[in-house]
């Protein structure tokens, strides 16, 4: 793709070609982000919830080395086949092992973020393997050859027109048919002879219990389920990081997810996987990928808390008004931008400046991740090595010139105030980044500094 | 015990808990978790919640009421399926193959569940319920027949009275299966069952 070298700013230039289409994403995220404030307001306890939860994963964070062993430990008691991961590629290669072993050719999935990350989808391909999403979102986004653009809603930021054309093109639907209940009705028939045909299933872990070995599954279609219990072997994909020490820790977080993502009070179904039933397997795959690394990192560790809802991209607006693929990584939003730095500091040095810094992804935050505050901090670590983008660079170096010399500020203050009163071009055109999207002010007549000296003498 | 994969290199296994280890910050305790309940009608907030989540919440005084209502709905010739005592006048299982798969034409099932949870809906079920995990999700419409005395306020109460149980596979079900991933349309029916009947089971009282 190459979009690979385009960065945030150039991506959301381009999602901001359509002004309508903005503002509808907009809205439709800002109408979420509505549903989470009344499902939370119903709940008293809420901010002890949050607070709860966020002490457990301190918790957890602090002791994950043993956390990860005692769940492995009951896993294996219980009859699941545990392996551990590094990297990406290793983790593409178990479940590539693990299909060969057992001649199977196709798959199907249900939602994992993780995957996402790993690019296993492409990595099955490439090696003769064919998967199907299952999850209608992702089902979407597939057929559309994309990625999600959300975490939690993986095809927002499509129109129905756009995915009715999809289904006439790939599942046979009638041209221009663009009724949501007709195109799930049609999904649903599609991906039943999938569940019932395939006989390799992964799915993601939202939780999994250090203290008996379970990980739970949450979906509100049913699809990990379907997927799980038709086939011969449930293949589970979780970072090392969706450790939970004990079994009634559930009620905390299952409480908070789905509250947080869409304002349900749960996800429809929320299923417990402990042993495999008879005859079948299920095999989980631990994963690194640079989480152990950001353990390390103190400013950011915290974004390991992470339980994945959204709430902070449905709020943030910055993401409502640039749209997920300007993030350019698998998980977008601003969770994704402190997350995304740690894997390829280069890569994605653009992201934690795609914020203006308001604070409500903190807000929201079910784990209360000090999110905002971490997009700050990566300002600094990009900048002290080395990636900041060229302009901003230069711009910096500018300011901190004319912030440090009091003749330099005076001088630079006058010309500004005469540059936007006479000549304005000068200043609004394409090479002033912030005169994109914004009209620039009007120019005061004098300083504070002038205004202050004339008044002071009167 | 650790095979090692190559003499002399380490496991990935020890590779990442190494860097876990090094990396992790001094132990933080446990919180106890302190949320008390609140003190509600259970039946008429798990009916509120429930029937505005797509379900549906019928009381019934006893199994009679499940069977005329099933025989009020079902067409003749639809595959009923339950392992409930008591309900054979309404069951027509048709093939007995133990394959998951071979329950693909179920029309309707009727599972019980252990209980229900009143701030979201959900009853909680184990495969100890269930012939096979796969039937509440692959049937076209799911009753589930509860004790109206088994319900609790929230999820932590739900927790404390699962406890230690060992199951093999465990699952909150909180109304029909459900997306909105069409431009946020709620659409009832995705994967899993269309329809969610609950059947509150209360004898009359002497």
């Amino acid at each position: 793709m190459h979009t690979e070298t385009k960065d945030h700013a150039e991506l959301a230039d381009v999602f901001n070609k359509n002004e309508a289409r903005v503002d509808w994403h907009d809205e439709t995220l800002w109408w979420i982000r509505q549903k989470r404030d009344k499902a939370v307001n119903h709940l008293p306890e809420w901010e002890l919830l949050r607070e709860t939860a966020s002490q457990i994963k301190d918790n957890v964070l602090s002791n994950l080395a043993g956390y990860l062993v005692q769940f492995e430990e009951n896993a294996q008691k219980n009859g699941i086949i545990v392996h551990w991961a590094a990297d990406a590629d290793e983790h593409n290669n178990i479940v590539l092992g693990l299909l060969h072993s057992k001649g199977i050719t196709k798959m199907v999935k249900s939602k994992s973020m993780l995957t996402e990350e790993c690019h296993l989808n492409d990595y099955l391909e490439n090696n003769g393997i064919e998967v199907i999403d299952s999850d209608l979102g992702e089902r979407i986004v597939q057929l559309a050859k994309e990625p999600p653009s959300h975490i939690v809603l993986p095809c927002i930021h499509k129109k129905k027109e756009e995915i009715g054309d999809l289904f006439h093109l790939h599942l046979g639907t009638p041209a221009g048919n663009a009724d949501p209940q007709f195109l799930t009705e049609t999904a649903r028939q599609h991906l039943r002879e999938t569940f019932l045909t395939r006989r390799a299933a992964l799915t993601g872990v939202n939780f999994a219990v250090a203290e008996t070995g379970e990980f739970v599954v949450c979906t509100n279609e049913g699809n990990a389920d379907m997927g799980a219990h038709l086939a011969e072997i449930h293949i589970a994909s979780m970072g090392i990081e969706k450790i939970i020490p004990k079994r009634k820790n559930l009620g905390v977080f299952l409480r908070l997810l789905t509250r947080s993502a869409t304002g349900q009070p749960i996800t429809t179904y929320s299923s417990h996987f402990s042993k495999p039933r008879e005859g079948t397997e299920i095999h989980i795959i631990i994963v690194d990928n640079g989480r152990s690394k950001q353990l390390g990192r103190e400013d950011f560790r915290n974004s390991l808390k992470c339980i994945r809802c959204g709430a902070c991209m449905n709020t943030c607006p910055v993401y409502r008004r640039s749209g997920g693929h300007s993030y350019h990584s698998a998980i977008s939003g601003p969770i994704g931008a402190i997350l995304a730095p740690n894997l390829d500091m280069e890569k994605y040095a653009d992201l934690p400046f795609a914020s203006t810094l308001c604070g409500s992804c903190s807000n929201v935050c079910p784990v209360k991740i000090d999110i905002h505050q971490q997009l700050y901090k990566w300002r600094q670590v990009i900048v002290q090595n080395g990636y900041a983008p060229a302009g901003k660079k230069a711009a910096m170096k500018l300011m901190s010139l004319t912030l440090s010399s009091p003749t330099a500020y005076h001088i630079g203050g006058k010309a500004g105030r005469f540059v936007m009163k006479y000549a304005p071009f000068a200043v609004n055109n394409k090479l002033n980044l912030w005169y994109k999207q914004r009209d620039m002010p009007e120019p005061p007549k004098e300083s504070f500094g002038e205004w202050y000296a004339k008044n002071r003498k009167a | 015990m650790v095979r090692k994969k190559q003499e002399g290199m380490s496991t990935t296994r020890e590779q990442i808990l190494n860097a876990v280890r090094a990396n992790q910050p001094a132990l933080k305790v446990l919180p106890e978790v302190v949320i008390p309940a609140d003190s509600i009608n259970l039946q008429a907030k798990f009916t509120e919640t429930l029937t505005t989540i797509g379900g549906k919440v019928i009381k019934a005084g006893s199994y009679g009421d499940i069977i005329d209502y099933i025989k009020s709905i079902n067409k003749a010739g639809d595959r009923v399926i339950s392992s409930v005592a008591g309900l054979s006048d309404v069951i027509l299982s048709g093939n007995t193959s133990p394959l998951p798969h071979s329950l693909q034409d179920v029309e309707l099932a009727i599972i019980k569940a252990h209980f229900g949870v009143a701030e979201n809906g959900a009853v909680w079920i184990t495969e100890y319920l269930l012939s096979q995990r796969v039937l509440p999700f692959i049937c076209q419409h799911l009753i589930v027949i509860l004790n109206a005395d088994d319900l609790v306020a929230n999820m932590h109460q739900a927790y404390e009275k699962i406890g230690n149980e060992h199951y093999g596979y465990g699952t909150f079900i909180a109304g029909p299966s459900k997306t909105a991933d069409i431009e946020q349309s709620l659409v009832l029916g995705a994967h899993g069952s269309r329809s969610m009947t609950i059947f509150l089971i209360k004898p009359p009282s002497d």
